[in-house]
């Protein structure tokens, strides 16, 4: 049925997050095992898993989820410790349903030796063999389950005396009357000896009890699940008799006159039911309370009540690609946005200028709502780390801490996504290559535990992601020769040391004389840094030999939308990163003068190299006699880029060029402008490594 | 006029299939996820019924129940419980905190509404 296929991607997103949950909290629970917290938490993701799991389906999740739910069953209650084994196998467990979910997805099918194997771990820990009580649905009947026996009607006398605080478990015993009057036949009377005097009557009890004569074709189980709900506290009677006892003319009768003093007893109960709505009016005039004190006692209680009325913060779930639709919605209308504020401004008629300046208004801050929809604190990365460093350090024998600053730091859904592979790639490094081992730590004088620190953090318009370790570092030596021998360098001399760990981006590259399964293929940095280039960021590398290595990300915080400097350069058009202008200045004929052919020009004291963009884009015509240079800065590194015109800011929706221009220098994107015309988006990093090699 | 129902539990699953049979069912619903969520939501809403998860953070059902009893508006109210056959101690419980009934996980969309039928009209 459609309808369940609805519910099963629901349970399925649903299991995902919570086997998360259940690998964080686990990871915590290391850290703090007594924390009853934390076990209560990991209990009822187990607990949800194994029942939404049953609920829709996912029999075989439920089944083996069970098992794990009883273990931490018997932890909350103190009776089995928390130990390696146990968070080995509850981690166990969720990678196994997790596969699970995934086979339910289409993905490959489950180890079943591998759930077994599990199983038995945790059946072990209870001390027990096989004593864990199996998993079985356990269905409620319900009273359509056919219990009728061909037709052949009996008669049943059934009395029901319901509990006298029936009404306080929320049971109105009218309705049970009607579904046996659901069944057949049904004469109901109600028996009222037992009701006190008005003045002595309780309204919130029940003193009624009913008798009645049911002819039904249906089984005395069935009648007895009726009161299911009530069985404990009430007495329910219920006797089969002589199915012609009743019959002939003369029931009906009766029956009228029995139906006549059940009405009447209904309005007793009906009287008694509304009583209790107001319980002040009774109080009143019972002469307990002045009705002022009733009412200003409603007053507290209304103002209370409101006070305490936090409005919960909902979230909704969106699928991504609407969000993606919304974005793209959004940059077109910053275009024509930008377009029309360019209209306006040829046309110069103050009235329209102000509604227009209002939309520019609104279509700022639009955009920023937008792009802010799809910032996710990298935390969520961070955590998934722990468990990766954990499971790593074991495996190679190493004692490795992580600590991670900055987890609340935002960034777009997109971007931590993209990030997530390089960041694995170089935390695997630094456990695999950086840490050393606990014995070859203590003979250097360190901690038997290395720690791996990863930190996350805002600067301007970008986040910097820091992965350092205090491991051994990196050797410039040995990676100048091993450079030297694949023929990357000539002689490596005069390059300095951020130059030579550049070297470590080579394709190929790996001063490793072993592979090992984690890593040394030399198949990694130079990918890592090729993905975060595509992200728009940087990477840099800083090292002491002995004392650990530092790798900085630098990464922009949107992809979409960039606030950019328009310049034109011929009759081309660029736009350059605001995030990466330092100044602009203009390039005299006497500049250029006096820097003895040179490109290099002294910008408040220091010397800068610059470029010329009609160089480096050939574009034809000579160099305007007033040129501007924008100074821009990346890597650490300064570089003016010299243009006919800078014509302002502006604000830039980043299109791709599409596949056949990927492979395109010095540029990364394009933008339309208010004019309709198109714009050329720099890449400046790459512009600024041209610079550096046209000085050599 | 439409019945209201309150449904709360923590699982996201088991809040969108309830909602469903019971809004498909004639029923309004009004969603909470956890104890304390609902307890806010009873002073937006004029609810008829509870239907509650026994496993929840923040306030569990039980205390959920105890709270939802002492409210004067709420104290007769149909309130049902979804226990997990291994919670018998946890039902006694519920029952003793004033809850009217149960539904036992897993269950099917007939059997909710079969409950939801038993104790409101």
């Amino acid at each position: 049925m459609s309808q369940l296929n609805i519910h099963a991607e629901a349970y399925r997103q649903e299991a995902l997050e919570l086997l998360s949950d259940v690998e964080e909290t686990v990871l915590d629970i290391e850290q703090d095992p007594g924390n009853a917290e934390h076990i209560n938490r990991l209990f009822r993701a187990m607990h949800t898993i194994k029942g939404s799991g049953a609920m829709f389906g996912f029999d075989d999740i439920a089944e083996f989820t069970h098992h794990a739910e009883t273990v931490l069953d018997r932890v909350r209650e103190g009776a089995v410790p928390v130990n390696k084994d146990l968070i080995d196998l509850i981690l166990a467990s969720s990678d196994q349903i997790r596969a699970m979910l995934q086979a339910a997805d289409g993905g490959a099918a489950v180890d079943g030796s591998r759930s077994e194997q599990i199983v038995s771990g945790l059946k072990a820990l209870l001390h027990v063999k096989g004593d864990t009580k199996a998993f079985s649905p356990e269905n409620m009947e319900t009273s359509d389950s056919a219990g009728s026996m061909g037709g052949e009607k009996i008669t049943f006398r059934i009395r029901f005396r319901p509990g006298p605080s029936i009404f306080a478990t929320g049971m109105d015993p009218a309705i049970l009357l009607d579904e046996l009057r659901d069944f057949g036949d049904c004469v109901v009377t109600a028996q009222t000896e037992k009701i006190p005097s008005l003045y002595d009557l309780d309204p919130e009890q029940c003193c009624i009890f009913w008798d009645m004569i049911l002819t039904t074709d249906r089984s005395i189980n069935d009648i007895r699940d009726v009161f299911i709900f009530v069985d404990d506290e009430s007495e329910i009677k219920i006797d089969e008799i002589a199915s012609d006892a009743n019959k002939g003319n003369d029931r009906k009768r009766l029956g009228e006159i029995l139906v006549e003093r059940g009405d009447v007893t209904k309005e007793t109960v009906d009287k008694a039911l509304n009583d209790q709505k107001q319980i002040g009016e009774l109080l009143v005039k019972s002469g307990a309370v002045s009705r002022e004190k009733i009412i200003s006692a409603l007053k507290e209680q209304q103002t209370v009540e409101k006070r305490k009325a936090t409005t919960s913060s909902g979230s909704v779930r969106v699928p991504a690609d609407r969000l993606d639709n919304l974005i793209n919605l959004v940059g077109e209308l910053v275009i024509t946005q930008a377009r029309l504020t360019q209209v306006s401004a040829g046309i110069n008629d103050a009235k329209l200028a102000a509604p227009v300046e209002e939309v520019e208004r609104l279509a700022g801050e639009l955009r920023d709502c937008v792009l802010n929809i799809r910032m996710l604190p990298i935390g969520t990365t961070f955590s998934k780390f722990r468990r990766l460093v954990r499971d790593l350090s074991s495996e190679l024998g190493k004692e490795i801490k992580l600590k991670t600053e900055g987890a609340e730091t935002e960034l777009d859904k997109t971007v931590i996504e993209r990030l997530d592979n390089p960041l694995v790639h170089l935390i695997r490094n630094s456990i695999d290559h950086g840490i050393e081992s606990p014995e070859e730590r203590e003979v250097s004088g360190k901690s038997r535990k290395g720690t791996i620190r990863l930190a996350a953090e805002h600067k301007g318009a970008n986040v910097v992601i820091t992965i350092e370790d205090d491991g051994r570092g990196l050797d410039a030596e040995v990676i100048k020769s091993k450079a030297i021998e694949k023929g990357l360098i000539e002689t490596g001399d005069g390059l300095s040391r951020s130059e030579i760990f550049k070297l470590v981006f080579a394709p190929g590259f790996s001063t490793n004389t072993e592979v090992t399964s984690v890593s040394g293929r030399g198949v990694g940095m130079d990918v890592v840094k090729r993905e975060i280039e595509a992200l728009r960021g940087s990477i840099e590398i800083f090292s002491e030999k002995g004392e650990g290595t530092t790798v900085r990300l630098s990464l922009p915080l949107t992809l979409a939308i960039i606030d950019g400097l328009l310049v034109k350069a011929g009759e081309s058009r660029f736009v350059l990163p605001l995030s990466l202008v330092n100044e602009c200045m203009e390039l005299t004929k006497d500049h250029a003068a006096n820097a003895h052919g040179r490109h290099l020009i002294p910008v408040r004291g220091e010397l800068v190299p610059y470029i010329r963009l009609r160089d480096i884009f050939a574009l034809s015509g000579g160099p305007a006699p007033l040129e501007q240079m924008v100074v821009v800065e990346s890597e650490n590194m300064r570089v003016g880029i010299v243009v006919d015109e800078i014509i302002g800011g502006h604000q830039t929706v980043i299109k791709s060029l599409g596949r056949m221009y990927q492979d395109a220098e010095g540029v990364s994107g394009g933008t339309i402008l208010g004019d309709g015309g198109i714009a050329l988006i720099l890449d400046v990093p790459k512009i600024i490594q041209c610079a550096e090699q046209e000085e050599k | 006029m439409a019945k209201i129902i309150m449904t709360a539990d923590d699982s996201a699953s088991i809040r969108q299939m309830v909602s469903f049979t019971l809004k498909d069912a004639g029923y309004e619903v009004v969603e909470a996820i956890d104890g304390k969520d609902a307890l806010n939501k009873l002073n937006d809403s004029k609810i008829n019924m509870l239907i509650t998860d026994l496993n929840m953070p923040n306030m569990d059902g039980i205390e959920l129940i105890e709270q939802v009893r002492g409210k004067s508006a709420f104290k007769f109210i149909p309130i049902i419980m979804l226990t997990t056959e291994s919670q018998a101690e946890k039902k006694q419980r519920g029952k003793a905190a004033g809850a009217t009934g149960w539904i036992v996980k897993p269950f099917k969309p007939e059997q909710l509404i079969a409950v939801v039928k038993k104790v409101l009209r």
